[in-house]
């Protein structure tokens, strides 16, 4: 009934290559030398020096920030991205079990008290969360990097809006058959949790490996780096610098770019699921 | 909530302590000591602080920098949410429309979703590079000097463009994944009664896809406000002489680079307050006019 038009073609095609060949762009360039890149620009050719750049930016000390590594920046965004979707998928498919399943007295002011933290994202009190670490000690530790991140409740309320779809009749039929809450939990919901609980992983994971603003704050020393922080670094460098490393900037870009976007490519449909299920 | 639930005396509160510890001690504590702070100079040397009422409210509020500041805020808010959704919406309807290659088109527009925001500036950096900056060469042809980093309009530019590629993936993905619940039924009866494509779009499918605008109206303008920090950092490297910044970005100017805690700490909450109203607004108004199927 609908004829797919030529202009229909067109205008995707467009806009995928707006969205794309800048990426593209990225991984070209940074496998020529910087003097090259500074002499012809940014370009779509490939160059020869793939493996010179990047053993560099990933082995070599003080490549940018003088103690460490692109591999151990990669590692800390690893634990960064995995902790984070780790700890947010435990707290929060908790904290919904409980909103959702119990009846107890305060279940509406926990309800209003978890669903305030998304109204004011951590960009907005900055300062003074920075001041609470500072007092109990947590800057530069994986612990301080972490867990105040977890202060949100999006998870939560993903996990809530689940359970709420669940059918009724299982926890009756759970009941009647005598399972107790911990129970009907392990044995019921988190098998049945399971695509939900991927979906949420890898949004969260993307999340974390993206952090920028906190990590930045909360860590001065540099073993606890992550590529974002990198980033931030390289770009202080260049200040004054003759003939800027474009290609290891590049490599570096790479680098933070692949693992979160291979991961939405690869489990495409779990995260769009998880994304899309959880405006209703 | 369920018509059945279990009783228990202690479970809940169990099952919800991790969360409320985190909240409490990340999210309220900090939020207090930010309105506590907004009431107090602090010494710059350390040595305790005085009680000044309202004056780093009034500082903050009546100072002309922090007008124009604001006022750019909303610019850009406005620009950046309009321009990722519209092409959002478009790509997302031409995604839909095509047979051939769906499937490709998706996974290529969805692909960007995940670059960090810092990330996606780097890249929007070479691309308006003074150096080897294609876009500045392109810019040349047409006579138009731009110079990122320094000219207070074209480093704008740089940061609207950049934003919005970052999110136009994100508005892709929920307006492809709305139209796509647009049942067939309602298409078939819309095409028989009118012949109009743009006005078949305009009079039946906008309005089924409403409240997945309205939410993403509300995503994209928490994303403009506070996600584009990344972009903006990376653009103009703590130099914020001459650049645009947003709000936020000057609460974390003053509090870490102006060790001016006071004011920033009232900055903080003047944008608690206003994020609050933004919510607020939009669920009395906006979802007022909106129909949910």
């Amino acid at each position: 009934m609908y004829r797919t038009k030529f202009a229909d073609h067109l205008v995707l095609i467009i806009g995928a290559l707006f969205l794309i060949v800048p990426v593209i762009v990225a991984f070209m360039t940074s496998m020529h030398t910087a003097a090259e890149i500074h002499r012809t620009g940014l370009t779509l050719m490939p160059g020869d020096h793939f493996a010179e750049t990047y053993t560099k930016v990933l082995t070599q000390q003080g490549g940018f920030t003088g103690q460490i590594t692109g591999a151990r920046m990669v590692l800390n965004s690893l634990i960064l991205g995995l902790g984070f979707a780790t700890g947010k998928i435990i707290l929060s498919m908790l904290a919904a079990y409980a909103i959702v399943y119990f009846r107890f007295r305060f279940a509406t002011l926990a309800f209003w008290i978890i669903f305030t933290t998304l109204l004011l994202p951590l960009e907005v009190r900055i300062m003074p969360s920075y001041e609470v670490m500072t007092k109990l000690h947590l800057t530069n530790t994986y612990t301080g990097l972490i867990v105040p991140l977890l202060a949100s409740a999006t998870g939560t309320f993903y996990f809530r809006q689940f359970f709420k779809s669940v059918p009724e009749e299982l926890l009756e039929a759970a009941r009647i058959d005598g399972a107790g809450p911990i129970k009907f939990f392990i044995d019921i919901l988190v098998p049945l949790s399971k695509t939900m609980i991927a979906a949420i992983f890898i949004i969260m994971f993307v999340y974390g490996w993206n952090q920028y603003l906190w990590p930045m704050l909360m860590t001065t020393d540099e073993s606890f780096f992550t590529l974002m922080r990198g980033i931030k670094q390289i770009l202080q460098v260049w200040v004054g610098s003759q003939i800027p490393d474009y290609n290891e900037a590049f490599a570096l870009a790479v680098l933070a770019i692949l693992p979160p976007v291979l991961i939405v490519v690869v489990f495409q449909s779990w995260f769009i699921k998880g994304l899309t299920e959880s405006d209703k | 909530m369920k018509r059945v639930q279990f009783n228990s005396p202690y479970l809940p509160y169990l099952f919800l302590a991790p969360q409320l510890l985190v909240i409490f001690v990340f999210f309220y504590w900090p939020s207090m000591q930010a309105i506590q702070s907004s009431f107090y100079i602090e010494d710059p040397f350390g040595f305790g602080s005085t009680f000044v009422g309202f004056s780093n409210y009034s500082d903050s509020l009546f100072n002309p920098e922090y007008y124009l500041i604001a006022k750019f805020t909303g610019i850009f808010t406005a620009l950046v949410t309009f321009f990722s959704l519209a092409i959002g919406l478009l790509l997302a309807v031409k995604a839909d429309a095509v047979i051939r290659g769906s499937a490709t088109y998706k996974t290529l527009l969805i692909s960007v979703y995940a670059i960090a925001p810092p990330v996606a500036g780097l890249i929007g950096m070479m691309f308006f590079d003074q150096h080897i900056g294609p876009f500045v060469k392109l810019a040349a042809v047409f006579g138009w000097n731009m110079q990122v980093g320094i000219n207070y309009f074209d480093t704008a530019f740089a940061m609207v463009v950049v934003s919005v590629w970052k999110q136009i993936p994100y508005n892709f993905i929920f307006f492809l994944s709305g139209l796509q619940g647009v049942p067939v039924s309602v298409r078939e009866a819309a095409y028989i009664d009118c012949r109009s494509g743009i006005r078949r779009f305009w009079t039946v499918i906008m309005p089924l896809l409403a409240p997945t605008a309205f939410f993403l109206l509300i995503i994209n303008v928490t994303y403009a406000l506070f996600d584009t920090f990344g972009v903006i950092d990376v653009m103009v490297k703590d130099k914020a002489a001459n650049n645009p910044i947003t709000l936020v970005y000057k609460v974390y100017m003053d509090g870490f680079r102006g060790n001016d805690i006071g004011g920033s700490s009232a900055q903080s909450v003047i944008l608690m307050i206003v994020v609050f109203a933004i919510t607020i607004i939009q669920f009395r108004f906006i979802e007022r006019r909106v129909h949910y199927t």
